[in-house]
């Protein structure tokens, strides 16, 4: 037939399907029903940068995309935050050191640090959120001098559910970056915020107009975030999200990711937020 | 593109299409041509001339179809079957790798190596295959078992010398004349007593096996009827999806009002995806055996009619019926052509027949495009 396709052999010599093997090397419990792994795979693999994700299977069970959780300079694991809440997920958070995890990735598109020397950078997150924010931290606070205010508000549902608490209490320590925690729910005995994370917006310092945000998070709390940054004067460009959609080959084939013309898993999952506001503020796009 | 034209050209009878199948057994290909089974026209293995529906027909209309005798011997007088060559590119299920044993490696399924040679294919179906190609071999993550399935591909096309009651090539301008993408095309002309097949080359592969067959010269007679059939075609068919920029009115228009209307009648079964020669998503899902050591992952055919479909943790994004047509009619009018380049339709109008509640999308466009502005739906406020 007319053109198109190559040898059969050469393509399956490609197969992006198929995935490779890795090894658990530590575990790491967060919260109720979320961990940490770092992973080695066992042959090489590409280098991820912050705000890609890796397809994390279990032969059997499946396989579920999780975001890289650490800065991909600092080591040669692949650092996963998983949360239990499915099939996959719930047998991944019981994997031990020395197991087997096979490896896809790494996919999709990441934030925009290149973009962010010299600038505040405002990152906002909810939750697990923070997960594929850890990296741009990681990398901002390795490279301090090369960036203005660094501003990090979070928001979790209490206080049992601040994600990397440990680490953030290490950042307050620095006195270079402002951090601001606010709690859905919170007892007499805590002494930070409590309310939606956007609420914090107005009260940190950067400037509007030489500020980078960086939003991760339920997409309800990212569409408030948004128009609260918004207000207090960043441009739609200046502006980054990353979105969840579900995802099952991550390579842009299997369709179910589709957000307006977009595919999450290979034109995302970060965009900028102009690009995307026209679907954004549709409901079930 | 290659011009049929400039290659050689012939005309056969029945008997020179009996033998050009025979041919193509001999050099290995496994034919796959129109077939009656389960009464429809269905595509299956072809084996001798005597599988082809001689003197039958399809009648199409809007969720409707039957088989109807033809007063003549015509092996192509119908339209199109309730299912094109997709399945046989991009199949219902797809393995995608297998492990015998947990502490093994995935070993990859081997992409297929039998040679398929598809005989009577439409300029709609060629279209998707074009459209398909795109998907699964245009990008940067290529497809290997498409791939495979694809290169070793021979496509005798077949003009279409009747317009079913639901086709609307014409206003999608993708038939109803083959134009390109064959080895072979016919066209089947039916002027005379005995049925008679002006055969056209598109390629060397194709002419290799023109030139085995019992044949004569084409004359400008046998051109002129072939290309009267193909006016004729195009000048009765009734349907038409309206002109305009779809890919912009339905972006203009997430929250119409029409919306509602198209999902008070739709029933989410998902039949217009599995009709279509150009849906091509999939769920990707792993099996195992009950001693848990053979596992596999394979994929199959999946619709966005379906609430898993977007589910994340925490619920569908779609959930209602609502947003699943939107995101059907939108992907396949707009948004792909944002994705590949082309609209994801080629005016086959299978979803309008095989649609059991008779939805039918050029209605669908005709009434957003009739009242672009519409206010908008009441629960669209994100």
């Amino acid at each position: 037939m007319v053109g198109i396709a190559e040898p059969a052999a050469a393509a399956a010599a490609e197969d992006p399907m198929l995935p490779r093997r890795g090894r658990v090397r530590a575990r790491k419990r967060e919260l109720d029903g979320v961990v940490t792994l770092e992973i080695v795979p066992e042959a090489e693999f590409s280098a991820a940068s912050a705000g890609q994700f890796n397809m994390l299977g279990l032969p059997g069970i499946g396989e579920i995309p999780i975001s890289l959780s650490s800065d991909p300079a600092q080591g040669d694991g692949l650092v996963h935050t998983v949360r239990a809440v499915g099939p996959v997920s719930a047998a991944l958070s019981r994997l031990t050191p020395g197991d087997t995890v096979w490896l896809r990735g790494p996919f999709g598109v990441g934030w925009p640090l290149a973009e962010l020397a010299g600038r505040d950078v405002v990152v906002v997150s909810g939750g697990l959120g923070l997960a594929p924010l850890r990296p741009v931290l990681h990398r901002l606070l390795a490279e301090r001098t090369r960036y203005g205010q660094i501003v990090l508000l979070h928001g979790a549902r209490s206080p049992t559910e601040i994600l990397y608490r440990r680490e953030i209490a290490a950042w307050r320590r620095r006195l270079d970056i402002d951090i601001a925690i606010t709690l859905d729910h919170a007892g007499a005995d805590w002494r930070g915020h409590v309310g939606v994370v956007t609420h914090l917006i107005p009260q940190a310092a950067f400037d509007p107009h030489h500020a980078t945000a960086l939003v991760c998070g339920p997409e309800v709390m990212m569409r408030f975030a948004i128009a609260a940054l918004g207000a207090a004067g960043l441009a739609a460009s200046a502006i980054f999200l990353s979105l969840e959609r579900n995802m099952q080959c991550a390579i842009g084939l299997c369709g179910h990711c589709q957000f307006g013309p977009f595919f999450v898993c290979r034109d995302g999952p970060v965009f900028r937020y102009d690009k995307v506001a026209p679907w954004l503020s549709v409901k079930e796009i | 593109m290659i011009n049929a034209l400039s290659m050689p050209c012939a005309v056969v009878t029945a008997v020179g299409v009996g033998a050009l199948i025979a041919a193509l057994r001999r050099d290995g290909y496994r034919v796959i041509g129109p077939t009656l089974r389960d009464q429809a026209i269905v595509v299956d293995t072809i084996r001798t001339l005597d599988d082809l529906p001689r003197g039958w027909t399809d009648h199409q209309e809007v969720a409707g179809y039957r088989l109807q005798r033809r007063d003549d011997a015509a092996l192509f007088g119908y339209a199109l079957g309730p299912q094109g060559w997709k399945r046989l590119l991009h199949p219902p299920v797809q393995p995608l790798w297998q492990m015998a044993d947990a502490a093994g490696e995935p070993a990859a399924s081997p992409p297929e190596t039998e040679r398929l040679a598809f005989l009577g294919v439409r300029a709609c179906e060629l279209r998707a295959i074009a459209i398909q190609d795109r998907v699964f071999l245009g990008g940067a993550a290529r497809d290997p078992h498409y791939a495979a399935r694809r290169a070793g591909l021979f496509v005798i096309a077949v003009n279409c010398g009747t317009a079913g009651g639901n086709c609307f090539c014409v206003s999608m301008a993708s038939g109803p004349r083959v134009e390109s993408g064959f080895d072979l095309v016919l066209t089947e002309l039916l002027d005379e007593a005995t049925p008679r097949y002006l055969v056209e080359c598109g390629s060397d592969n194709g002419a290799k096996f023109l030139a085995t067959l019992p044949k004569r010269a084409a004359e400008e007679t046998d051109l002129a009827a072939a290309r009267a059939i193909s006016e004729a075609t195009r000048a009765s068919m009734r349907r038409a999806m309206p002109a305009g920029d779809h890919a912009a009115l339905l972006r203009a228009n997430p929250t119409h009002p029409r919306w509602d209307e198209v999902a008070r009648r739709c029933l989410t079964c998902g039949n217009c995806t599995a009709v279509c020669p150009t849906c091509f998503c999939t769920a990707i899902s792993d099996q195992s055996d009950i001693t848990g050591r053979n596992m596999a992952r394979e994929r199959r055919w999946d619709s966005c009619f379906t609430s898993e479909f977007s589910f994340i943790h925490g619920g569908s994004v779609r959930s209602s019926g609502r947003s699943r047509y939107r995101q059907w009619l939108t992907h396949k009018l707009s948004t792909w052509v944002d994705q590949f380049g082309s609209s994801g339709c080629v005016g086959c109008g299978r979803c309008i027949t095989w649609c059991p509640v008779g939805i039918d999308l050029t209605e669908e466009v005709r009434a957003i495009a009739a009242n672009p502005t519409a206010e908008e739906s009441r629960d669209d406020n994100a």
